[in-house]
């Protein structure tokens, strides 16, 4: 039976902003928590089984290549939609005009709507921020005159951002163009996250991170490691790289721990939700998992700032730990299920 | 991460911008706080920024002394590079790069000046001339 809310029900919710540490996962549980089914940030990243790690030296930004922290954009979203019943509609369009209008029609008629977008083209963020990244996410509460109403996840307040501003940064080209992909939620078919669906989301995510493949979970910050530790300490171009490395794990990631505090605190929210509170440790063992993640980050921002000699492989050596770390604690934690 | 320990050092990239980081509370629960900002976060938002403010001077000097095109200005000083603005234009590298050359951007008709303009998002009156 499909208890999906019809459109006017929705629109009778007032909508609730929710600052979040990721743009994704916040936008689509602050999105399924208003159309009816209250969902926290952090079920909405570790039940879509988002956490991750790969490395992708084919993939270049900026002529640095991707480390991810996570799942690719759009892993989140569409990971929930089995597991929660999500009734979702993505649309994308050739011409800009065609997305602007669609955008109006929806807020017209009340309804509140997802985008991916760049960053860039963003003008309330501010300058120092804003790169040429696609996949970021927001939602669109409504519009006055000029300027659209924006519930963005990683600010604490709705901001505003005019009409221009906003077709250009839907429109962006490049690497994860969002052709101006708008997605909504249509309707959710349970009343509530089902736990063996959250266990079966941990023993994805502990099977992907203990992962076969060199470029992909455990295996692939090993092999970042060697990258690290195989740098000319002298080359300014290594520098480039390692303040890179934290750079994904800083600013595009969730800030020190690169999603493990996020995914620690879903941990949590499972243990009691599932009634084994085994996970509640396994939550904590994460916690200190992602500090370490800060020691690391730190000891590399005091090698770029000079206060420490320059020594890749002193920082490779912290990598090659956290590897370890990691990979003994998705096998504890796939052991344990 | 403990609660206490969410960094408030500020951080002059987020120009007052609060990021929500996850740690846990006094009761144990894992919470966001917000966070003023991480100097490790400052320092290597500010190596990127810095990478690519310098790319646009030196661009901008090589514009001075007739060597390139306004066109290479612009494309660092709105971050991007080659790659990017070729797909931006929607244009093919090489044509891009001998864009970048002042002869040849001279003489492109209005039409392509408009498709750069567009791209890089200013008025083709910017585009012509260095701010």
């Amino acid at each position: 039976m499909n208890a999906a809310l019809p459109t006017s029900a929705k629109a009778s919710v007032a909508f609730q902003h929710r600052h979040a540490a990721h743009c994704e996962s916040g936008a689509i549980s602050t999105l399924v928590s208003h159309a009816g089914l209250p969902l926290s940030e952090a079920m909405a990243f570790g039940l879509s089984g988002a956490l991750a790690f790969a490395y992708l030296p084919f993939v270049k930004l900026q002529g640095l290549p991707l480390i991810a922290y996570r799942m690719p954009p759009r892993a989140i979203i569409r990971g929930l939609a089995k597991p929660l019943g999500l009734k979702l509609s993505f649309e994308t369009f050739r011409r800009p005009e065609a997305g602007q209008a669609r955008l109006d029609q929806l807020l017209d008629a009340g309804e509140v709507v997802g985008l991916q977008t760049s960053v860039f083209w963003l003008s309330y963020f501010p300058e120092d921020m804003r790169f040429h990244f696609n996949g970021h996410n927001l939602l669109v509460i409504g519009r006055e005159g000029d300027d659209y109403l924006i519930s963005d996840p990683v600010f604490e307040t709705p901001q505003r951002c005019s009409r221009a501003d906003l077709a250009r940064a839907r429109f962006a080209k490049g690497l994860l163009a969002p052709k101006g992909l708008l997605y909504r939620v249509l309707g959710v078919e349970r009343d509530g996250v089902d736990p063996q669906a959250v266990l079966a989301a941990i023993r994805r995510t502990a099977r992907a991170m203990l992962a076969p493949v060199p470029i992909v979970g455990v295996r692939a910050i090993g092999l970042l490691a060697k990258r690290i530790a195989a740098l000319d300490p002298q080359a300014p171009a290594s520098a480039a790289f390692v303040g890179h490395v934290v750079r994904m794990q800083e600013e595009i990631g969730t800030g020190g721990a690169g999603f493990r505090f996020l995914y620690a605190a879903f941990l949590q929210e499972a243990a009691e939700l599932c009634d084994k509170p085994l996970l509640a440790e396994f939550s904590a063992r994460l916690l200190t998992i992602g500090d370490h993640w800060r020691v690391f980050a730190l000891r590399a921002a005091r090698m770029l700032k000079g206060r420490e000699v320059f020594d890749p492989a002193a920082l490779a050596v912290l990598l090659r730990e956290q590897a370890e770390r990691e990979a003994a604690f998705f096998r504890d934690l796939r052991g344990a299920l | 991460m403990e609660f206490d320990q969410v960094p408030q050092e500020g951080n002059r990239t987020h120009a007052g911008l609060r990021k929500a980081l996850y740690a846990r509370d006094a009761q144990g629960r894992i919470v966001t706080a917000p966070s003023q900002g991480w100097e490790v976060e400052e320092i290597v938002t500010l190596q990127a920024v810095d990478a690519l403010r310098q790319q646009a001077e030196e661009a901008r000097a090589r514009v001075v002394a007739g060597t390139a095109s306004p066109l290479e200005y612009w494309m660092y000083a709105q971050r991007m590079d080659l790659a990017l603005l070729a797909q931006a234009s929607g244009l093919w590298r090489w044509r891009v790069r001998r864009h970048l050359r002042p002869a040849v951007f001279s003489r492109l008709t209005p039409a392509l000046l408009a498709r750069y303009a567009d791209a890089l998002g200013l008025t083709v009156d910017q585009l012509t001339r260095l701010p």
